[in-house]
């Protein structure tokens, strides 16, 4: 074939033939590279006129061999020369992309504003929430029943079997090793205390907290998100119909009744896991850890647990709805604020578990 | 030697969720052609040049670019026959997590086979060549209007020289002055590259101002294919109700 991209040297001058396009001279790249350089150095005599097509890669690689300036006589078909007009137009010089520096005390501050922005919108969030409530007490009617149960039933309902998967193994685990402790203090009765409160006043609610911060609260960030990305946001409002009320009071309701719920099956199944681990392990009977349950554990517990699912369930849902509502209409933020979304949720779960910690510290434990 | 033609499709046939949209298509575009692809809203033109670009594999038939079978499992072959195409989105496409710059330049990178600077001056020669500035390569594709969008695109489209040019409604959402540009542009690369073009319009300027040869797709087949002229005197419902009063513009 005679489209391949050839140079023959002549007395003289450097003849070029073929077709000089980016796809052709690719396998050969560095050795015309090499060759042209090459030739450059003491030949100023150029016919392109045998070239069947020159593209603009050749003839930016020509001129730069050229180094930047036609050479004393040049042979080009007029169907080319524009071709190497446009490149000869270009300025002489290409100015790097200057990379961004990265100063440290301007990063600390940078994320600071950030976080600052961050809890200011949240904060924001909560108060439209409340307004929304007072508007929907006045007209019951526009108040999004359907959203609301579909919301209930994909973050509760569906995440019923991966949040009886993960409390029945950690039942199990807790048990297994508590048992394996008490066993040598002769002590084994009191794990019934052990799996009781900890599974029912602090793993059952931290645990779905987590899961559902992974499950529901990135879906929840990914899908406003889309909606803005995708304008649906905006065209809700020229609507008239209140994104708030109609996308994300559901979802923060939702999770908030969906929570406690997931709460209390999550730690039944945890505590039948460590009951089981128990009947193997110190051949502690069903019905004797069932009948100790009551006296070991106060019920109090059991509202402090549901309580935090309550309080967890509504701080993720808003957390996950306002970095969906902040995504900006490119990938990079959907994934950048998705990310956000489940590190702050799970974080301000676990600080409101802190705070839960200390305010109830009289209440609920056993008294020996 | 002679050249395979660009594009060749044989009893291509495809459907969605049991409907049919192309049934026993063919089409051939030779080399150095500039094709407008006619249709009715619905009538598979997209689904076709996504065939085309090998996205959609069709349920029966060959689709050969430059002679290579697109089912054919050579990946450097596929790669290789990609690079040759470029291909312009309705909607731009832009990646946008990379500014303008970065996107036109994204395809040269690549290659792994050219150094900075001559990327910087073929980036800037593409943006010179859509009429955008060089302040524009820092932008995102976010903050770009709708028309930007697809002058970004069209640089992208053009940054690996390619020999195939696939438009999707190219000129739509610009300026009846920018559509003119478009044109001229589209058209002089074309003679100076000996560009294969196979475009999906709607826009009778643009076709009158492009198109060689026009193909008509219609009733799940390409009812007609042939020079502009040679289209005129079809007679088919569809090419009549396109065309109605307008058929003397085409000319």
């Amino acid at each position: 074939m005679s489209e391949i991209p050839r140079l023959r040297v002549e007395p003289g001058k450097v003849v070029l033939s073929g077709a000089w396009t980016l796809a052709e001279m690719l396998p050969m790249l560095s050795f015309l590279q090499a060759e042209l350089t090459n030739q450059s150095h003491h030949i100023r005599h150029w016919d392109l006129s045998a070239v069947t097509r020159l593209d603009s890669a050749a003839a930016v690689l020509l001129w730069r061999t050229w180094g930047g300036q036609w050479p004393a006589s040049l042979d080009v078909d007029e169907v080319h020369r524009p071709v190497l007009v446009r490149v000869a137009e270009l300025p002489r010089e290409m100015p790097e992309q200057a990379l961004p520096r990265v100063h440290l005390p301007e990063f600390i501050g940078v994320l600071l504003f950030k976080a600052l922005a961050n809890v200011r919108g949240m904060v924001a969030l909560f108060g439209q929430l409340l307004l929304d409530c007072a508007y929907l007490f006045r007209h019951p009617k526009d108040v999004p029943w359907r959203e609301f149960t579909s919301n209930v039933y994909k973050a509760g309902a569906l995440a019923l079997p991966v949040t009886a998967l993960v409390g029945f193994l950690i039942g199990v685990t807790i048990s297994y090793l508590s048992a394996l402790q008490l066993k040598s203090f002769g002590a084994d009765l009191f794990i019934v205390n052990i799996l009781g409160i900890s599974i029912i006043r602090e793993l059952g609610p931290v645990l779905v907290a987590v899961l559902v911060a992974g499950r529901s609260g990135s879906a929840m960030t990914a899908q406003i998100g889309v909606m803005r990305v995708t304008e649906e946001i905006d065209a809700l409002s020229t609507m008239g119909i209140s994104r708030s009320i109609r996308v994300v009071l559901p979802k923060v309701f939702g999770l908030t009744v969906a929570m406690p719920l997931l709460v209390l099956w999550t730690s039944a199944v945890a505590l039948f896991g460590g009951m089981l681990a128990a009947l193997m392990q110190l051949d502690l009977s069903l019905i004797y850890f069932l009948e100790n349950l009551p006296r070991a554990v106060p019920v109090a517990n059991l509202f402090i647990g549901l309580g935090k699912g309550l309080v967890f369930g509504f701080v993720t849902a808003v957390v996950a709805c306002h970095f969906g509502l902040h995504v900006k209409p490119n990938t990079e933020s959907l994934s950048a604020n998705t990310t956000s979304a489940v590190v702050t949720a799970i974080t301000s779960v676990i600080l409101v578990d802190a705070i839960f910690a200390i305010f109830t510290r009289q209440i609920g434990v056993p008294q020996l | 030697m002679s050249q395979p033609p660009v594009i060749e499709l044989s009893g291509v046939t495809a459907s969605f969720r049991g409907q049919m949209v192309h049934r026993d298509l063919a089409l051939r575009v030779e080399e150095g052609q500039i094709v407008g692809l006619l249709g009715g809203s619905g009538s598979g033109k997209t689904t076709l040049l996504r065939e085309i670009l090998g996205l959609l594999r069709p349920d029966a038939g060959v689709v050969r670019l430059f002679g290579v079978d697109l089912n054919d499992p050579d990946v450097v072959l596929q790669r290789d026959v990609r690079r040759r195409l470029g291909m312009l989105f309705q909607h731009g496409a832009l990646f946008s997590a990379l500014s303008v710059f970065d996107n036109i330049a994204f395809p040269l990178r690549e290659l792994r086979c050219l150094d900075e600077d001559w990327i910087r001056r073929l980036v800037h020669l593409k943006l010179a060549m859509v009429g955008l500035e060089e302040a524009h390569g820092k932008q995102m594709p976010a903050e770009l209007s709708g028309g930007m969008v697809k002058r970004v695109a069209l640089a992208r489209a053009l940054a690996l020289e390619p020999e195939l040019l696939l438009l999707d409604e190219p000129t739509a959402g610009l300026d009846p002055d920018r559509s003119q540009n478009f044109v001229e542009l589209v058209g002089n690369l074309q003679r100076e590259l000996g560009l294969t073009v196979v475009m999906v319009t709607h826009d009778l300027n643009t076709l009158a101002g492009l198109a060689t040869h026009v193909a008509v797709l219609a009733d799940q087949q390409i009812v007609a294919f042939g020079t502009r002229a040679e289209i005129m005197t079809v007679d088919h419902p569809f090419v009549t109700g396109f065309f109605g009063a307008d058929r003397r513009k085409l000319l």
